[in-house]
């Protein structure tokens, strides 16, 4: 394959603990190597900043409610600007649309014009995982993998009960099998089983209705189970209560389930825990009146507990479309904005809710969970643990995280938003991002989109890094680390376009076009562990009695995940 | 010997049975027998034996009669066609796999035409009702182990969906409702006297053409007013004991069919029965759920919604953006204002199905029908290309009612020669660009995709 050297940029690595030397970045094959022969392609990066590229650890992307999303919104494309671009079959690539869930193939575009080459979908449906391997397969150039959800299974929840670890991680690990699935993600455990009655579970001891086991039992089995598999992805978790003020304190309590819990793994994971989207779980106050920021108070524990990695989950103060698996909380939403409210309740395993959401600068609680995103970040000790999300497209399309990148580095470009709002002194009283000079680096970026994550997802050998070895992904963005810009919206401009992008040893971008619709790869986990006779009869059972489709056909064919890249895991007995 | 093969999923009605199980003979090419499905699905692939099916492309010569021409034929034609169409309307997918509707994907890219879907004419007003208040539902699984209170709103499962009753909603025991019918009350709300109103506990027989008005007067009720003596025909009793099943409910279920969004109000009776829905959520767990008709009707909403954003109505003849306007887009309207020059029907029947007037416009233009075998479309069309039958000699995703994907899959080997849809549909891409001297797009998925003729890698 080809030989490419991306010649002379600032290189930015964090995994070699590279800020900004000048240097090559050579690529044959597919892969980063030492170097390549004359006869390679040069990409002329002078003057520019070369990363590897982007990690994104939790965006909903490919799905059953990430499509419900654009099926109900026609309003989504109605917007004009560069949704509407000129790219389709006559230029060689597929038509794109949507704003804040965009289409498959605007998704794949956009992630690659601004530099990033894998995305985790962050919760797929196990009885809907034929669906989320479509979409992602109809999704150009990045790799994908998608997290299963189990804090609401019901095999998980009476094996648990049980406390029996051993049958839960099996079901792990014939489920990952099964759906062609990267790890363990929990949502709003046991509170989504609960809303099959119509309830919700919004502290960690309220026990699940019939199954009568609390939140706190199911992360810390979910804990257990994972390092007894030794997957490369942590438990990844969506705390319950998300969204409503006061909730930071169970936060932190959910947060305490981690420690003493050792990591356990072949892949480099140094964390037990991966707590998502943290903004929307930060809130202090006892109501919309009083509602206030308590970043730092999370932060604070966040910092020392080094069996922690978190993501943001930054409000982009756009209008957007909300989407969780954490049904009861959609329900609750829609209660309060009374725009039109989606939901799908999946039998035996989990729940979906959507709802349109306006972050409106005018609103001062819209403002306040702007503020506290950033404010977590720029709390943030160590970057290699703290990732840039926007839980897309709950908090915001990921197409912002350029601008979330200008805010972390600027804090010109923070007061000035800061300045826009109506409700500005009510704002600055609430939160503390006011007194925050911190301004991140390239290299903190890097860390927070790249090496991080990927460390994070157990896959630092093949993602987010420059080393030799690792997948040739590499973005290029026009960006010189010794002249940095006094504007701000320079910053964003470009890192939403990418002057160049290889992916997998690929030019996919050139000046923040797409030239090539790349191969993308469907990541997924296998685990080789000794059959579980108990499990696998408990599993017959209930396709045969509760379940509505058969067991025979349940489980995802090879040819939807095309092109797969396989993680194996040897489990001992 | 003849083969058994168990999880065979049902390609006919909205149910999508996956529990059907058919004895294939010996060498893979007739059902000798099928086991669990209804009568309809038992005679579906039973038809799949027919002799008479068509094996070649049939093209329409100048005294009127068909000839048959080889594929290669068939698809240049097509190709052609669809090129020198400024605006083609390629319509149906409600009895084809999601391979296919991908696929036609490409090909309506590159012919800028509008692409549509049989809930055009079907459940068309329940989209319309979602895009304004949205759409709280579950997978069927969920009524079958939750629901203690069943309600079916302008609809008839025992003769559309005949084991809709027995999988999901009134007989199965499942997880909490091991008592099966005996916990189970059932409300069935149609003018006449069905089968499925028969079995019901409680039977109202409204007004025709009067379901907004008594959705209206469900909410009232459940938010305490009063309402007149009689609704839509039912007296003010019935109806406040109807609403007192439903909120009483541990968890109502609403099915709707057609008797709602194909009678006076139609899109207005679904928004006003999702109100409901959301309504009864504020007094317990309450979910409603559009019956639709076809066992992959479901595929092209969630194809094209994440391939283009809209579930139906696709124009996508200004080359740049896909835009939907239903009254606008829409297969009937188009064709009654004759504003598309090329028709193309696929698993569907158009011939059939639309009002006379849209078909006789359409026939001004050429006319292609695509289906495995003779219906009224093919029988006035211009060009009919058979291809392999999903669900029965080619396998694939469908996506049932509840939109929850299964993986059906082949039970014979397909007819010598004969195409499946998305076979099909990409050959006609390729000579499409040929023609136009542009390069295909195949995304990852294709590459590997190409598969030869007749053989079923999926039938496990």
């Amino acid at each position: 394959m080809a030989e490419i050297i991306v010649k002379g940029g600032f290189v930015i690595d964090p995994t070699r603990k590279i800020d900004g030397d000048v240097g090559d970045v050579a690529i044959k094959d597919g892969k980063i190597v030492d170097k390549v022969s004359s006869s390679a392609k040069v990409i002329d990066a002078k003057g520019k900043v070369v990363m590897a590229g982007g990690v994104d650890v939790h965006a909903h992307v490919a799905g059953p409610k990430v499509n419900v999303g654009r099926l109900y919104r026609p309003e989504d494309k109605l917007l004009s600007g560069f949704c509407r671009s000129a790219m389709a079959q006559k230029n060689g690539y597929r038509m794109e649309s949507g704003f804040s869930i965009p289409s498959t193939f605007k998704t794949g575009y956009d992630y690659a014009r601004m530099g990033y080459g894998f995305v985790m979908e962050a919760a797929m449906p196990p009885i809907h995982s034929p669906h989320v391997h479509e979409e992602i397969h109809d999704t150009p150039i990045i790799d994908e993998a998608a997290l299963p959800v189990f804090g609401n299974n019901w095999f998980v929840m009476d094996y648990l009960k049980k406390g029996e670890v051993e049958n839960t991680a099996s079901y792990i690990a014939w489920l990952l099998k099964a759906t062609k699935g990267y790890g363990v993600k929990v949502v709003n455990p046991g509170g989504t089983a609960a809303w099959g009655w119509g309830l919700n579970c919004v502290s960690l001891d309220d026990p699940v209705p019939y199954f009568e086991i609390t939140p706190r039992e199911i992360i810390k089995g979910l804990i257990e189970a994972n390092e007894y598999l030794g997957l490369p992805h942590s438990m990844h978790v969506h705390q319950n209560d998300l969204g409503n003020p006061g909730n930071y304190k169970g936060t932190i309590d959910s947060l305490k389930i981690s420690e003493g819990v050792k990591p356990k793994n072949k892949f480099g994971r140094e964390q037990v825990m991966h707590s998502t989207h943290l903004q929307f779980h930060s809130y202090g106050g006892t109501g919309w009146g009083d509602f206030e920021s308590k970043a730092k108070e999370v932060m604070d524990y966040v910092n020392k507990n080094k069996a922690l990695t978190v993501d943001t989950g930054n409000v982009t103060l756009d209008e957007t479309t909300t989407m969780t698996a954490d049904g009861p909380f959609e329900h609750h939403l829609q209660g309060l904005n009374h725009l039109k409210w989606c939901n799908v309740d999946v039998e035996m395993e989990t729940a979906a809710g959507v709802v349109p959401y306006v972050y409106d600068p005018n609103i001062k609680v819209c403002d306040i969970q702007w503020a506290i995103g950033l404010e977590l970040a720029l709390y943030a000790k160590d970057m290699n643990r703290i990732f840039i999300t926007t839980d897309h497209p709950n908090a915001g399309p990921f197409t912002r995280y350029p601008r979330v990148m200008k805010w972390l580095m600027s804090r010109k470009a923070r007061e000035s938003v800061l300045n826009s709002f109506k409700h500005k002194d009510k704002v600055i009283a609430a939160t503390t991002l006011h007194q925050i000079d911190r301004e991140l680096t390239l290299f903190e970026i890097a860390q927070m989109t790249r090496s991080g994550p990927a460390k994070c997802l157990g896959m630092s050998n093949i993602y987010g890094g420059l080393a030799p070895g690792m997948s040739a992904d590499v973005a290029v963005f026009d960006l010189n680390y010794k002249n940095m810009p006094s504007d701000p919206d320079m910053i964003e401009k470009a890192f939403q376009r990418a002057a160049c992008f290889i992916k997998s040893g690929e030019v996919v971008v050139k000046d923040g076009e797409v030239v090539s619709n790349g191969h993308k790869k469907t990541v997924w986990v296998n685990v080789n562990m000794p059959e579980n006779p108990q499990v696998k009869r408990d599993i017959t059972q209930s396709f045969t009695k509760d379940y509505t489709v058969q067991l025979e056909n349940y489980s995802v064919k090879d040819y939807l995940a095309p092109h797969p890249f396989v993680i194996n895991v040897d489990v001992e007995a | 010997m003849p083969k058994l093969i168990t999880g065979v999923g049902c390609p006919y009605c909205g149910s999508s049975c996956d529990d059907l199980e058919v004895l294939i003979s010996d060498d893979e090419t007739k059902v000798l027998e099928v086991h669990n499905a209804c009568i309809i699905g038992n005679n579906l692939f039973h038809h799949a034996n027919d002799p008479t099916r068509p094996r070649l492309p049939r093209q329409r010569q100048p005294d009127g009669s068909m000839k048959e021409i080889p594929y290669e034929e068939a698809i240049d034609y097509f190709a052609k066609t669809l090129l020198a169409a400024k605006k083609p309307l390629i319509y149906g997918f409600g009895s084809t796999n999601c391979e296919g509707m991908s696929a036609v994907g490409r090909i309506a890219e590159k012919a800028g035409a509008v692409l549509d879907n049989c809930a055009t004419i079907c459940h068309g007003p329940s989209f319309l009702a979602m895009f304004d208040n949205g759409y709280p539902s579950c997978t069927l699984g969920e009524a079958k182990n939750r629901a203690d209170v069943v309600v079916f709103w302008g609809c008839n499962p025992m003769h559309a969906h005949p084991r809709h009753t027995s999988r999901y909603s009134i007989f199965p025991r499942g997880y909490f409702t091991g008592k099966g019918q005996m916990a189970r009350t059932v409300l069935s709300i149609d003018p006449r006297e069905t089968d499925t109103a028969k079995l019901a506990d409680v039977h109202l027989m409204l007004d025709q053409g009067h379901d907004y008005e008594l959705f209206d007067a469900f909410r009232t009720v459940l938010r305490g007013h009063d309402i007149p003596d009689k609704v839509a025909g039912i007296d003010k009793e019935t109806i406040i004991k109807a609403v007192d099943i439903m909120k009483k409910a541990r968890f109502c279920m609403i099915f709707f069919g057609m008797g709602c969004t194909h009678t006076d109000g139609r899109n207005h009776n679904i928004d006003a029965a999702i109100s409901l829905t959301r309504d009864l959520n504020d007094h317990t767990k309450c979910s409603i759920m559009a019956m639709r008709g076809h066992y992959n009707i479901a595929g092209p909403g969630q194809v094209w919604s994440w391939q283009f954003g809209f579930p139906y109505c696709i124009d996508l003849s200004k080359g740049t953006h896909a835009h939907m306007n239903p009254g606008e887009t829409s297969s009937i309207d188009l064709a009654m204002r004759d504003e598309v020059d090329c028709f193309v029907n696929v698993g569907a029947d158009a011939g059939a199905h639309f009002p006379i007037q849209a078909v006789q416009h359409l026939k001004k233009h050429p006319f292609i029908a695509v289906d495995p075998n003779f219906c009224m479309a093919s029988e006035i069309a211009d060009l009919h290309i058979p291809v392999r039958i999903a669900g029965v000699d080619e396998p694939g995703v469908v996506y049932r009612m509840d939109n929850v994907p299964i993986q059906f899959k082949a039970v014979l080997k397909g007819l010598p020669g004969v195409p499946s849809d998305e076979e099909l549909f990409d050959r006609v891409y390729e000579r499409m660009c040929e023609l136009t001297l542009t390069q295909p797009i195949w995304l990852a998925a294709k590459e590997h995709r190409k598969y030869p003729h007749n053989t079923n890698p999926m039938v496990s």
